[in-house]
Order: C-alpha cells, then structure tokens, then sequence
C-alpha cells in the first residue's frame, strides 16, 4: 500500500491501492474478502442512517400482520389451545419466508443502478456485494424477530421450554430467512425488473397461506393438509412451535414428526441450490 | 511511444446482433483518444470490454499492457471508469461514496479518507458536506463521478460519453475537469457522439460506425476529409429544390426532400453566403433560412461511409446545434 501522503492533489497523491483478490496468497485473499464484505455492509448500515422511516415500516408491517391475523381475522382454526400461542410463533416463520421479496426488491433497485458496474470494474471481491446485502438482511430480519417477539409477549405468547429451546427456534427461523435470502437475490438477477418483484409479492401470499401458519393441516381438506405439511414453511412453523412449546394442532404425520430435521433440511436444501446459482449469476452479469 | 489501449479485431454479439465486427483501435500512453460514433456504433460495449465489465468473443485487448481477459484483476487497479450512468450511491454522501470506494480500492481506511477529501477538493465538491448524491445537480453528480474513477490515479480512465444529458454548463465543467487530467500522464479514452467534444479534448479521433473503425485521425485530418464547412439552405418551396441545387451546383451535395433543405461545401463561408443569396434572390427562390456551419457528425460519416444511416437523422439535429 502507498505511504505517500502528500497533499498536493495528482498523481502523487494517490497511490495504487494495495493488493487486490488475485495475485495475493490465500490468507490476505480472505482478509481482503472479509474487508470488502464489512464494507459493503456498512454501505447497507450507512442507507438504513439515511431513511429511518423505512427501517420502522419494515418492522412495523409484520407487527401488524401479526395483530390483524391475531385480533381481526381470528387465526389459529383447528388448534388445540391458545390460537395467539399458534398464530405468533407461525407469524415469525411467515415474516422470514416473506423476507425474499424485500431482499428481490433492494437487489432489483441495485442493480439498476450505475453503481454496480463501479463496484464490477474495481479490484475488489467480487461476492461482497452479495455477502454485505445478506449480512444486513440478516441484521434487519433479526431485528424483525425481536421486534415480534416482544409484541407477541405482549398480547400473550409465551415460550415454554427455556431460553436455550427457544433460541434454537429463533436460529432455525434465521436459518429459513437466510434460504429465502438466496432464493431472492438469484430471482432478482434472472428477473430482476420491478414488474417482476410485484408478481412475487402478490405470488408469496398464496404460498404463505398454503402453510400452517394460520390454520393445522388438519383442518383442511385431507389432499390440500398433507402438501401444506412438505411446505419449507410449515416445517419451521412446526418446529419452532415445539421448540417454544407452543400448541401446534399435531397431525401424527411423518413430516410433521419429523419438523425439526425438516426444518433443517429444507433451508440447507434450497441453500445449496440457490447460493452457488446466485453467485456465480452475479460473477457473469451482463456479460 | 507505447501503445496503452490495444483492442487487435475484437468481436462481440449479442445473439444475432454484431455489436462489435472486427474493431481495431490502439491509444498512445498519455494521450487523450476520443472514440466517436452514433448511437448503436458500439462505443460502450468497446469500453465495457476494456474495463473488464464485459467478455469479447474473439479479438485480443490489452490495457496497461495486460490482456483484460486472463489478467482482469490487474487491469481493475490500473484503470479509472465514469460510465453513461452516474456510477455512485446516490442514498449516500459524496464523500461516503469516495471513502467507500477507497477502502474496496484496498487503500485502508485513513487513506481512503484522506484521498476523499483531497479528490471533494479537487473538483468542488469540499462543501457539499452531508447531502445525498441524489440531491446534487448534474454537473456535480458527473464531477463525483470522476473524482470516484481518480481515486487510484489510473493508468487509464475511460469516459464513456461523459457529458451526455449534461446542461452546457454541466459539460463545460465536465471538460474542464478532464483537461486538468491531460498532462498528469493518464490515457483517456472518451467515447461521444459529438463532435466539438472530441475536437475539444481528443490528441487523435477514431470513428466508428457498426462495430468497426472506419477512419482514425488528429482531428484536423479528419475535418480535412469532410471538407470544411458546409452551408445549409431550406426552401419554402419543395417544388424548386431541384432547381436550386442545380443553381448551387458542385459535388457533395445533399439534398433532403423531406425537410426541403440543401447542403452544399462551403470553403469560404461568408463569400460562399453572399453568393448563394444572390443566386437564390435571382432566380427568384424564397429560401427560410441560410446558415453557414461546421461539418456534422452525420457529414463526416456520409463522406467515409458514403450512406447516412436512418437511425442518425435525430443526433444530427442534435450535433449540428452544439457545432453551430
């Protein structure tokens, strides 16, 4: 790296920059990946300074699902017990899953900007653009659940099999936000127009609802329960209900026997998938 | 001299369409090279093959002496882009901009700071403190622009039509800050669909029309083969523009009946003026409208390429404001 530091402006005041991802050994590789990546998520941080109404929207729409479906629409049909012990911890797994189009729509908006091909032409990691989008998506969806959480608590929910059960429910629902991440950023690259991401916004609904986050399987007719059990959704609802100890209206099913390993499964599923995909879309942008 | 620009028969498509056929460009070190065509001539796919963004097909392109395709991550830390778009954040500052992108140029966190505020100096901008870029004029936005293409000192920095949508004022301080840069040792290669804009700021011009170079010159040598300048007359009656130009006479006429306009050479300008009013006032021919003016864009490709291209008619118009 240039140790000049004169101030007379021109060539002498600048310097090559230091080393770049290539020509350099492995370890200062991942040092400058890591570098590029927290700088990249400092840009994210820097945008949410900037408009903090937006941020507050972003967490106080799931909060008012979670209150509408809990005192207006009256969720929880076919539970056996508290339908607000149902309805919170199936919310939480609803507002990760929904979490792929915020994440479509602020990779579409990018992309459409100049900027990016700024970031392409310079000698920087080429991923971290993608790892500083997912590290704030992660920050921003955390935020998001402790938020919920602490709206559930008030209107009643509780977690019943201690703190470590329960922040294994909360790892397992960041571990579905973090598949939908992927699932997101590669729509939005092959897709990525906003057209399309209104499509995808009004398509997650169906989706959401052909889950158990509103209602048990069980309640519905016998064809339509037994595929909302395989949802990814479903899955994590289920096992994060167990983990909390929350009611979850059990069907005796294997998938529903079986939650927790799915709700592993799927997101490490749809990870292996969609991470190597998006990756190495955005290596070949427009090219 | 060497040579930092090589593009060696370099093709590119995209699907059935040839975005580049064949094109051959090579630009001195220290040089300022204007690359000038119209619309869909392959300009920015030519300056998005050299900054990396873009792979060719075939062909051979080195920059800084470093093949873009094998070496790429070389070619990135010697080469400066200021692309169509403003190729900034516009939610964040100017400063957090120029900071962010000298930590991703590896210069460390102090130094990408102390060269943002050197760079805001530089071009205007030391006082532009917290607000977005969004908020900022054109002219700004473009000087931001540079100054975040500068923050390494490239060997090479490309401006693809750098003052394209500008206001005049915004295109004056474009070039102004571009001319500062000659002389500090950059190449610049700046690709416009003007004209002045090259004969302002290019060493040596390339023109190139579907893909390919047609002709390269300083800029004097490729005005010389237009010819000069041209004067312009438009009829109020279309029904006498073959009698006028017969009038007027002379090889390299244009006629274009749609506008009922002529063109003629014009090497002597104000004599070539006071002879065509004569000759129209004589033979009784109201004309609307008499100018003399500089060769356009259109001209110089109409006399290499010998056929005006539908597609150009609008930039025309456009070019021949700006040389006027």
């Amino acid at each position: 790296m240039s140790a000049t530091t004169t101030a007379v402006p021109g060539r002498s005041g600048g310097g090559r920059g230091g080393p770049g991802p290539d020509g350099a050994g492995a370890s200062s590789r991942i040092g400058w990946a890591l570098a590029d990546s927290w700088t990249m998520t400092r840009r994210e941080l820097a945008h949410w300074a900037r408009q903090p109404v937006q941020v507050l929207v972003g967490l106080v729409f799931p909060v008012m699902l979670l209150l509408m479906f809990t005192y207006l629409v009256g969720g929880g049909r076919g539970v056996d017990g508290d339908p607000t012990e149902f309805l919170v911890p199936g919310m939480l797994a609803l507002t990760m899953a929904f979490g792929l189009e915020s994440t479509m729509l602020a990779v579409t908006q990018d992309l459409g900007k100049g900027v990016i091909d700024r970031f392409r032409s310079m000698p920087m990691v080429p991923g971290a653009v993608l790892v500083g989008r997912s590290t704030a998506d992660m920050l921003q969806s955390t935020a998001a659940l402790a938020v919920m959480a602490g709206v559930g608590y008030a209107v009643g929910w509780r977690w019943h099999n201690g703190a470590a059960a329960a922040l294994g429910a909360m790892g397992l629902l960041l571990l579905l936000r973090f598949a939908m991440l992927w699932v997101g950023i590669l729509l939005a690259m092959v897709a990525g127009r906003p057209e399309m991401v209104s499509a995808v916004q009004i398509l997650v609904w169906p989706v959401g609802f052909l889950s158990n986050v509103f209602a048990t399987p069980g309640s519905m007719p016998g064809w339509l329960g037994a595929s909302v059990e395989w949802n990814p959704m479903s899955a994590t609802a289920t096992a994060v209900r167990e983990l909390f100890g929350n009611p979850g209206g059990a069907t005796g099913s294997w998938a529903a026997e079986h939650a927790q390993l799915l709700a592993v499964l799927w997101p490490v599923a749809i990870i292996a998938v969609f991470f190597p995909l998006a990756v190495g879309k955005f290596a070949r942008l427009s090219r | 001299m060497t040579e930092a620009i090589v593009m060696d028969g370099v093709h590119k498509r995209y699907g059935e369409k040839r975005a580049l056929d064949g094109l051959d460009l090579a630009v001195c070190g220290g040089t300022v090279h204007g690359v000038l065509g119209p619309n869909g001539a392959g300009k920015t796919t030519a300056v998005r093959i050299m900054s990396t963004l873009l792979r060719h097909d075939a062909g051979r392109v080195t920059v800084a002496g470093l093949d873009v395709r094998e070496r790429a991550g070389e070619v990135r830390r010697r080469i400066g882009l200021l692309g169509q778009h403003a190729a900034v954040d516009e939610q964040l500052g100017g400063r957090q901009n120029l900071e962010m992108f000298g930590r991703l140029y590896h210069l460390g966190a102090r130094r990408a700071g102390s060269r943002a505020d050197e760079l805001l100096e530089r071009f205007g901008l030391a006082d532009t403190g917290r607000k977005a870029v969004k908020q900022y004029s054109g002219g700004m936005r473009r000087r931001l622009d540079l100054a975040a293409s500068l923050i390494t000192d490239p060997d090479v920095l490309f401006l693809d039509e750098p003052t394209t949508g500008l206001d005049p004022r915004g295109r004056t301080e474009v070039w102004d800050a571009v001319r500062s840069l000659v002389g500090g040792g950059t190449t610049v290669l700046l690709t416009t669909q003007y004209l002045d804009e090259a004969d302002q700021l290019a060493d040596r011009i390339s023109l190139i029309d579907g893909g390919r170079a047609v002709a390269e010159g300083a800029p004097d040598e490729l005005k010389a083969l237009v010819g000069g300048d041209r004067i312009d007359i438009v009829l109020r009656d279309a029904s006498r523009l073959a009698e006028a130009a017969a009038l007027l006479g002379g090889p390299d006429l244009v006629v274009d009946a749609d506008r009922r306009r002529i063109g003629a050479p014009a090497p002597d300008r104000m004599a070539a003026l006071a002879r065509t009013v004569r000759a129209l006032e004589d033979a009784g021919i109201e004309a609307e409208d008499i100018a003399v003016r500089r060769p356009t864009l259109d001209e110089v490709f109409l006399s290499l390429t010998g056929q005006p291209a539908g597609e150009r008619t609008e930039q025309k118009a456009d070019t021949a404001e700006v040389a006027a």
